[in-house]
């Protein structure tokens, strides 16, 4: 019995590092400057972007969470920080990004998001 | 760059073409196409010149004479819906925000009382009678209602914790609310199963957890409550900026007065302002003379005196007179509105001594959900009787005492009040990183002029050979330096002026950098400049050499003039050092930091002027271009450099510097320009932003520093490290309590920076 158990616990710690860092989520691609970013209950939906690299691009965000938390928005690589009002568009214009990764999180890192340029 | 989008409405002007431009929220809108149609059934109304649609923002700017009305119909009778919006002003953004944190607080204070109205009685309960077991069928029965009533509280008071953490999860991230759900989900399902199949539990572990599961729930949300009030405060420093903005302001349009928005003030709009009042936006006096108070912006206390031609500042307060300015720059283009844009920026920002927390705070909660499952196969291996309920209470406590929040806000709070208290100060720190070297400088280069001096020199003493009389002199050395744009050039001219002497005219004019001028005047061919530049042309000094190093040892600038080939004499001039630099680079010098001073001037001149302002260490005849050379120097050395200087003509040496100060006068400052901008001309900022840098970090580092010590101490001893050796095992209430205020004490230690006061002795 006890072997049981512990082979289901190796498996659920197996299972965590698989679901949370292994795993590649699918990606939303950026189309005709259109993409609405919905801050909402601990996450960016998306929260994986596609960019196309070189070239100006737009994101919106919508946050509908009142907590603090989700306020502002980092992209450090690009030395952006915002803040997001409640209930209201806004738009943040990137400027043309070489080809990499671009995280974008909020400042405690529990909102995070992915830019994936290419 | 960003922009809003509100519901507000109010139309808006061009501000630069002074064509009237109408912006409407467009409602139904959704393609390319859609685009099309509205853009053309605009640009049919008459008197519209242009439409642009943006379809990313919902958005259609028009320009033209058009009535919104009418614009408004267009659209509707093309199909979509629109209304008229307005850019949001700063203060209507933050009363907004308000708003919005006191409905958030409100929601969270009765989601804590409806939670630990249920918990704190349970606790109670448990504390009077001790274990809280499941022996007898009336026992589950009361159980069973009590486990609905805490399911209750659970979609009431945590609704947000689950239904985050499910979002979560389907995004394949964790974070607080993962660890916030997962911990009172297993208690409240290990107490619901003990209550309806007690016969799958040992004897010994059947206890329910309710009281956990509501006061974990309760305690929380009580935590976030605080944290939101606390994290109030810490933005203070906006909030007092955006409230120097006047709602109104009284323009004069075809010779009335009136009152209007501020919003709708227009570039060159004539503006009144009268005693008491503050100025709304940004100008040029016009007509009538005062003093205007700017010590809001700059720190400076004292009034400012304002006449024609003289420029004014959004937010500052007029004195004494009344005063009709030019407007210049409105709305976004404000100084003001550039501060509040550039403090706000910074104080979201951060600096690198935040990027292991942020790295760490990545990978934590996964791995403290690990850590709660190793912590409870072991209790399941290892522990005593009952193995089952300890495995259970281990992961739960140590889910629950985990608190990447405070690891998360370290630094961030810190930096917001920080940066905050720098601007209150009249210090405009461009980001986290400026701050973070800012507090590690360990020598600061001073350019002479402007920083350590006032930058204004005066003509002090005119030397002349026997063949020139003081005023040929003057108006000869006037007439040349006529064309340049040195200061001392202009103290020269300035003396001339004074002394009505009129100028000649110039030609063949030639500034040599860093040496001097030539040009022909009156058909002689002059000279002008310092020692090094007579000597490359051969002029012969003779014993004016040691005249000029007399008036050099006195702190004044000796400059030759050679007329025909000839020395016909020297003027020199001062630059007297500002009534605080000394006491400022004492200040400096105080706190370890290495002093060293940067001129153009000869040495003599530099080392008398070092001198008197307490400074041992100089770098005299530097040219423009080697002023970086200097700061590279003192790097090589290992030396972590500042630069401050007027950030125009030092900008390449204020880039190269570890940390680059541009020491502005009044609120004309270069904001672009320099990591660290200081709005008073007075080195006392500079002593202060430092200063204030170094608390900042001292700070952020205790902040750290605990929710480090928390997370790694709190962790073990949740999941019961110290059983072995003393018994001891956390209760799962604990630890919420524990977790709700780390966070809280991370904000108040960072609020406690609000009190900082620099010394300015």
């Amino acid at each position: 019995m006890m072997i049981l158990i512990n082979l289901a616990g190796l498996a659920l710690i197996a299972l965590i590092v698989w679901w949370f860092w292994l795993y590649q989520p699918p990606q939303t691609t950026l189309a005709n400057d259109e993409l609405l970013i919905i801050v909402e209950n601990g996450t960016y939906q998306p929260a994986r972007i596609r960019l196309p690299a070189n070239q100006p691009v737009s994101l919106n965000f919508l946050r509908k969470d009142a907590s603090p938390c989700s306020e502002v928005l980092l992209i450090p690589d690009l030395h952006i920080s915002e803040t997001l009002p409640l209930n209201k568009r806004k738009r943040i214009d990137l400027p043309p990004m070489s080809k990499g990764e671009y995280a974008f999180h909020c400042q405690m890192q529990m909102y995070r998001g992915q830019l994936t340029v290419e | 760059m960003a922009t809003e989008t509100t519901d507000s409405a109010a139309s808006t002007r061009s501000p630069d073409k002074h064509l009237p431009r109408q912006e409407l929220l467009v409602e139904g809108a959704s393609c390319a196409s859609c685009v099309k149609k509205i853009e053309t059934a605009l640009q049919h109304v008459p008197g519209v010149t242009k439409a642009e649609m943006n379809l990313a923002q919902r958005t259609v700017s028009i320009e033209g004479s058009a009535d919104a009305g009418a614009l408004i119909q267009a659209v509707e009778q093309a199909g979509y819906g629109a209304k008229v919006q307005q850019a949001e002003s700063e203060s209507d953004a933050l009363a907004e925000k308000e708003q919005a944190d006191w409905a958030y607080y409100k929601r969270l204070m009765r989601e804590m009382t409806i939670a630990l109205g249920l918990g704190i009685p349970l606790m109670i309960y448990s504390l009077v009678v001790g274990e809280m077991t499941v022996t007898t069928t009336s026992e589950r029965i009361v159980w069973l209602i009590v486990g609905l009533l805490t399911l209750a509280v659970m979609v009431f008071s945590g609704r947000h914790f689950y239904v985050g953490a499910w979002q979560s999860f389907k995004n394949h991230s964790a974070n607080m609310d993962t660890l916030i759900a997962l911990g009172t989900g297993t208690a409240w399902i290990y107490s619901m199963v003990v209550v309806l199949a007690p016969d799958v539990m040992p004897g010994m572990a059947r206890h329910v957890y309710f009281e956990a599961t509501a006061m974990i729930i309760g305690l929380i949300n009580l935590g976030l409550a605080l944290e939101l009030k606390a994290r109030g405060k810490t933005s203070e420093a906006v909030k007092r900026l955006i409230g120097l903005q006047p709602k109104t302001a009284r323009i004069i349009r075809d010779g009335y007065e009136t009152d209007i928005p501020i919003s709708q003030v227009e570039l060159h709009d004539l503006v009144r302002v009268r005693p008491g009042e503050k100025v709304p936006v940004d100008g040029e006096v016009t007509d009538g003379h005062t003093s205007i108070d700017e010590s809001m912006l700059t720190g400076e206390p004292m009034p400012v005196e304002k006449g024609e031609g003289d420029e004014v500042v959004a937010g500052t307060i007029n004195k004494t007179g009344s005063i009709v300015f030019k407007a210049t720059r409105v709305g976004k283009d404000t100084a003001l509105a550039q501060i509040i844009d550039m403090v706000k920026r910074a104080q979201n920002s951060k600096p690198p001594i935040g990027r292991l927390a942020d790295v760490i705070s990545a990978y934590f909660v996964p791995i403290i959900m690990i850590i709660a499952i190793v912590s409870a196969l072991a209790w399941l291996n290892f522990g005593p009787e009952p193995v089952v309920a300890f495995a259970m209470v281990s992961a739960t406590t140590v889910l629950i005492i985990a608190c990447p929040c405070a690891l998360g806000l370290a630094t961030p709070m810190s930096v917001m009040v920080g940066v905050g208290k720098a601007a209150e100060a009249g210090v405009l720190i461009r980001n986290g990183e400026a701050l973070q070297t800012s507090s590690r400088i360990t020598a600061m280069i001073l350019d002479k002029t402007g920083t350590i001096t006032l930058g204004s020199p005066k003509v002090t003493d005119i030397v002349t050979a026997a063949a020139m009389d003081e005023t040929r002199t003057l108006q000869l050395a006037a007439s040349l330096e006529s064309g340049s744009e040195h200061p001392l050039a202009q103290a020269i001219v300035e003396s001339a002026n004074e002394r009505g002497i009129d100028l000649l005219a110039m030609s063949q004019f030639n500034a040599i950098a860093g040496h001097g001028v030539e040009a022909i005047v009156d058909g002689q061919q002059l000279l002008f400049g310092n020692e090094k530049l007579m000597q490359e042309r051969s002029i012969t000094l003779g014993s004016f050499i040691d005249k000029a190093q007399h008036l050099a040892a006195d702190a004044k600038t000796p400059m030759y003039l050679a007329v025909n080939g000839t020395l016909a004499g020297i003027i020199a001039v001062a630059d007297p050092i500002k009534e605080d630099s000394i006491a400022a680079i004492k200040r400096l010098q105080r706190s370890g930091i290495r002093v060293v001073m940067l001129t153009g001037d000869n040495r003599a001149t530099a080392k008398a002027v070092a001198e008197k302002a307490g400074i041992t260490e100089f770098f005299a005849e530097v040219l423009p271009e080697d002023k970086s050379k200097k700061v590279q120097e003192l790097q090589m050395l290992g030396e972590v450099v500042g630069m401050t200087g007027d950030g125009i003509n030092d900008a390449p040496a204020l880039a190269i510097a570890d940390v680059g100060f541009a020491i502005g006068t009044g609120t004309d400052v270069a904001i672009e320009s320099a990591d660290i901008t200081l709005m008073r001309g007075s080195l006392h900022g500079l002593a202060d932003a430092i200063a204030i840098s170094k608390a900042t970090l001292r700070n952020i580092k205790q902040n750290l520093l605990g929710a480090f010590f928390y997370n790694v101490a709190g962790v073990p001893f949740a999941a019961g490290v110290l059983y072995p050796f003393f018994g001891l095992l956390l209760s799962p209430v604990i630890a919420g309590a524990a977790m709700a205020f780390s966070s809280l004490t991370v904000v108040t230690n960072a609020n406690r920076l609000r009190l900082f006061k620099a010394q300015e002795h």
